[in-house]
């Protein structure tokens, strides 16, 4: 039992991460019709410009570890946003008239482009996050020990994931989202500002992705860079596994796949984790590719 | 006798919307038939279901007596129904003698294998399918533009392009989605022309048609489709008179 | 013009068939060095072009294309070390094997739109690798591989110098130029364009655009197979390292570069992706950053690539003049 509650919790802290990364995928696809491969790649730029900005300006000393890690958090969401905004500008907006295939060749080469700049700036190998920051608290859950961290991870993606919900469905520029995301020929016709939705996307969805590898680096203590492709790629499945382009979908997708990975770890195999993501993509995409809550609508001839 | 086409109570719904309803009427052999209505009628939609690109809902459609539905549209090509598309499409990148060859390529049969070794009877068949090309597009009258890319032709070439690619498939049936839309009236002249032609060679023409002199000069029969159902069927001259035709495409006071 | 242009290319031809033996006087030190590089290439044009037979000429998002080449080699690999088979008489095997193995996974997301697919072969790369790892059916040797794979021997010559395997390897990359060329100008060649187009129109012609798909992936997964086997015979060890999803990347980076659907583009594109950085060494470590780069750009300058395909080219019958 304590086994399967802290394989759960855990599942729930990793999954809620991929969720929130997945949220980037999701919205961008949901605009754009792209899958932008280059999402993984500013989530590990999250990671290691956390902790530029932890190791450079020592933040935790000078207020508490709480304040510290919330101000490191608005700042990496910030950069990482106006990165994600310089991303959409520089490879994927000249090709808007081009074919589809064209603009995902070109995300895939900005997501070997980050993830290479990211290799030549910090180095190949892996880099470890300060391990005094947060406190390495555990919490007495029904006599089970359970890292504060894990729940603090969960609770604040979660709180990231309402906020996000609640602007896309009570704001005007939430609401011109959804327009755009559903006809984005009609929106502009209706006098929505879709270039602006566009930067707006382009901007949340790397925030939040950012968020997502500074959690990564708080709870794991060590980046590499190349782990935005296996965290993308999970995060993309999450996104599928939900529903692609469906918000609370990908929040779902990520949890159900976190907790899917951590409990076959567990008890199938721990040297077939990582294929537990893609087997879960491909059976996805066979039998139900709209996902969980995904809607098709048929292609016209 | 027998219909070469015989659609009966063909119904196609998208999600709650019926786009066909329980459509029925028959196609003759080596006749002219046009299928009108307003926009949004459902007519495009009766193409693809006759050419396997939707399923329908239910009925059947029977061509030689054989049921279509359920069946891959490349297999409902090679027994015999060949089409041309609404919205233009042709490979765009590719010169107007590769179109028509795409066509050719379900009456061919060499493989991977002999196109390696370049058997002698895969460079017969070779250039037999180039002969039967530039013998389809002289039909349309476009074998000056062989070489030409298909982008660069005008817009009522591509038309007369799709109708030799479709040609090159060697069908019983051709059916053709607008054929003289974007086309000057001398070039739908042709066109009524040129559909005069494919009866003389015996196949049997189905089309849909905005252009109402064309269809009046060169159908024998006429199917009015409206909000997906069938208003009408007739001749021509009765069919124009009908006051529900008149209704479904004047409105009414 | 004709004729001197056909001069020049068999001028060129040569001086490149007798690379192994010139490269000794140019650079005596280091010219198994060389010449192991240009192998290095070889093996790679080849991949690029089976690659291409998928991506370039069918249209199709696959970027597991390691896998295949992995299957292969580890056919070779295993027929080779357990069974006793010479290598040379496994590479057919081992393509056969790799060609079913693509068409068991490509058959059921073949329908998949461009970048699905590409997950979807990235998943299943990764998913093979992870089996390689853990040594799935106790015959792979693990995360070690396997080791001692006897050279390979031709009519009794044993193929062992980086000169030898110069000939070997690109004696297999000429033929596998000539058979493609000859299939680009065939039904064969023509319907995978027709499907890279326009698939609705190519199955409104009367194409099977699912039986071309499917056979694009089981020839260009047998011919990445069979080069798997060439890489197993010239390194005698293999492990799942050598099969990673870096491995795919790279050989889609180098078609679409080079110019996807034209095999003399996906030549030049194999030697500047893998060539180049070995004679600017001191940019290896940025080459990844370089080529992505590229990629970005060349979408929004030059989408099909370096050198991108030209139209075929018909020897049109008389006919022509009839139809006015």
């Amino acid at each position: 039992m304590e086994e399967f509650v802290q394989q759960l919790t855990n599942g729930l802290a990793v999954g809620s991460i991929y969720a929130l990364i997945a949220l980037g995928y999701t919205m961008v696809y949901g605009v754009l019709k792209l899958i932008n491969f280059a999402h993984g790649d500013l989530f590990t730029l999250g990671a290691y410009l956390g902790l530029t900005l932890l190791t450079s300006f020592s933040l935790q000393d000078k207020m508490g570890p709480l304040a510290a890690v919330g101000l490191l958090a608005i700042m990496v969401m910030g950069l990482v946003a106006l990165i994600g905004a310089l991303l959409d500008r520089v490879a994927y907006k000249p090709l808007r008239d081009s074919p589809r295939l064209s603009a995902v060749v070109s995300a895939l080469g900005a997501s070997i482009f980050l993830q290479n700049t990211v290799m030549l700036i910090y180095g190949a190998r892996f880099r470890v996050y300060p391990q005094d920051i947060l406190p390495r608290t555990v919490i007495d859950f029904f006599g089970m020990p359970i890292p504060l961290m894990r729940i603090l991870i969960l609770l604040v993606s979660l709180a990231m994931m309402v906020a996000l919900y609640t602007f896309i469905q009570k704001t005007r520029i939430g609401t011109a989202i959804r327009a755009a995301a559903i006809d984005q020929g009609a929106a502009r016709l209706m006098g929505i500002n879709v270039d602006r939705v566009i930067l707006i996307v382009f901007m949340v969805g790397p925030a939040l992705g950012g968020a997502a590898g500074l959690m990564v680096g708080l709870y794991y203590g060590q980046i590499n860079f190349t782990m935005g492709w296996v965290y993308g790629l999970k995060a993309f499945t999450a996104a599928i596994l939900g529903g692609i382009g469906n918000i609370p979908g990908a929040m779902l997708g990520g949890l159900l796949l976190g907790v899917m990975e951590a409990l076959g770890a567990a008890y199938i195999s721990i040297a077939w984790k990582d294929a537990i993501a893609f087997m879960v993509l491909i059976l996805i995409l066979i039998v139900r590719p709209k996902g969980i809550l995904g809607e098709r609508v048929a292609e016209k001839i | 006798m027998m219909a070469l086409l015989d659609l009966n109570g063909v119904t196609k719904t998208f999600g709650g919307l019926t786009a066909v309803g329980d459509v029925s009427f028959t196609v003759e052999e080596g006749s002219v038939v046009g299928l009108i209505g307003p926009n949004g009628a459902g007519k495009t939609t009766v193409f693809n279901l006759i050419t396997g690109n939707y399923v329908p809902n239910s009925g059947s459609i029977l061509f030689e007596g054989r049921e279509l539905s359920g069946m891959a549209t490349n297999k409902i090509v090679s027994s015999g129904i060949a089409r041309t598309f609404q919205t233009i499409r042709l490979f765009q990148k590719m010169s107007v003698v590769e179109n028509v060859l795409a066509g050719c390529h379900c009456r061919m049969k060499s493989g991977i294998f002999s196109a390696m070794l370049r058997t002698p009877s895969q460079r017969r068949e070779e250039l037999a399918a180039l002969e039967l090309a530039m013998r389809e597009l002289a039909f349309v009258g476009l074998a000056h533009q062989a070489e030409n890319l298909a982008a660069n032709l005008s817009y009522g070439n591509q038309r007369l392009l799709e109708i030799a690619r479709a040609l090159a498939t060697g069908p019983k049936l051709i059916i053709l989605d607008e054929p003289a839309g974007g086309m000057n009236p001398q070039e739908t002249d042709q066109l009524v022309a040129l559909i005069a032609k494919l009866k003389e060679r015996g196949i049997t023409v189905l089309l849909i048609e905005h252009d109402m002199s064309l269809v009046m000069r060169a159908c024998e029969k006429l199917v009015v489709l409206e909000y997906g159902i069938k208003i009408a069927e007739g001749k021509p001259d009765a069919v124009k008179t009908d006051p529900r035709v008149i209704e479904a495409y004047l409105g009414t006071d | 013009m004709m004729t001197k242009k056909k001069g020049l290319a068999a001028i060129g031809v040569l001086i490149f068939a007798t690379f192994p033996l010139w490269m000794k006087y140019v650079r005596p030190d280091d010219v198994r060095y060389w010449v192991d590089v240009i192998n290095n290439v070889g093996l790679y044009a080849i991949l690029a072009l089976s690659l291409n037979v998928i991506l370039g000429d069918a249209g199709m998002y696959n970027m597991g294309h390691a896998a295949f080449y992995a299957v292969g080699a580890y056919t070779g690999a295993i027929l080779n070390t357990q069974l006793g088979v010479p290598i040379l008489l496994a590479l057919p095997v081992a393509g056969i094997t790799a060609g079913i193995f693509s068409a068991i996974i490509a058959r059921p997301v073949i329908h998949l739109r461009g970048d699905y697919l590409l997950i979807v072969t990235v998943g299943v790369g990764e998913i093979l690798r992870i089996a390689l790892i853990n040594d799935v059916f106790g015959i792979t040797g693990g995360p070690n591989g396997i080791f001692g794979i006897a050279r390979p021997e031709f009519f009794g010559f044993k193929i062992k110098r980086p000169d030898h395997f110069f000939y070997l390897i690109w004696g297999f990359a000429a033929l596998t130029l000539f058979l493609f060329n000859r299939l680009k100008q065939s039904r064969f060649g023509r319907a995978l364009d027709y499907l890279r187009e326009d698939a609705v129109a190519a199955e409104g012609s009367g194409i099977n655009t699912d039986r071309y798909r499917l056979l694009a992936f089981l020839l260009g997964a047998t011919w990445a197979g069979m080069t798997g086997s060439l890489f197993a015979a010239k390194m005698t060890i293999i492990s799942p390292e050598s099969f990673s999803f870096w491995e795919s990347v790279v050989i889609f980076m180098i078609v679409i570069l080079g110019g996807s659907g034209n095999m003399a583009g996906v030549i030049l594109g194999t030697f500047i992706v893998i060539a180049l950085p070995e004679v600017f060494r001191d940019f290896a470590s940025a080459r990844m950053l370089i080529f992505g780069l590229a990629m970005m750009v060349m979408m929004v300058f030059r989408t099909q690539g370096l050198l991108p395909p030209k139209p075929r080219k018909f020897n049109l019958p008389k006919l022509a003049e009839e139809g006015e």
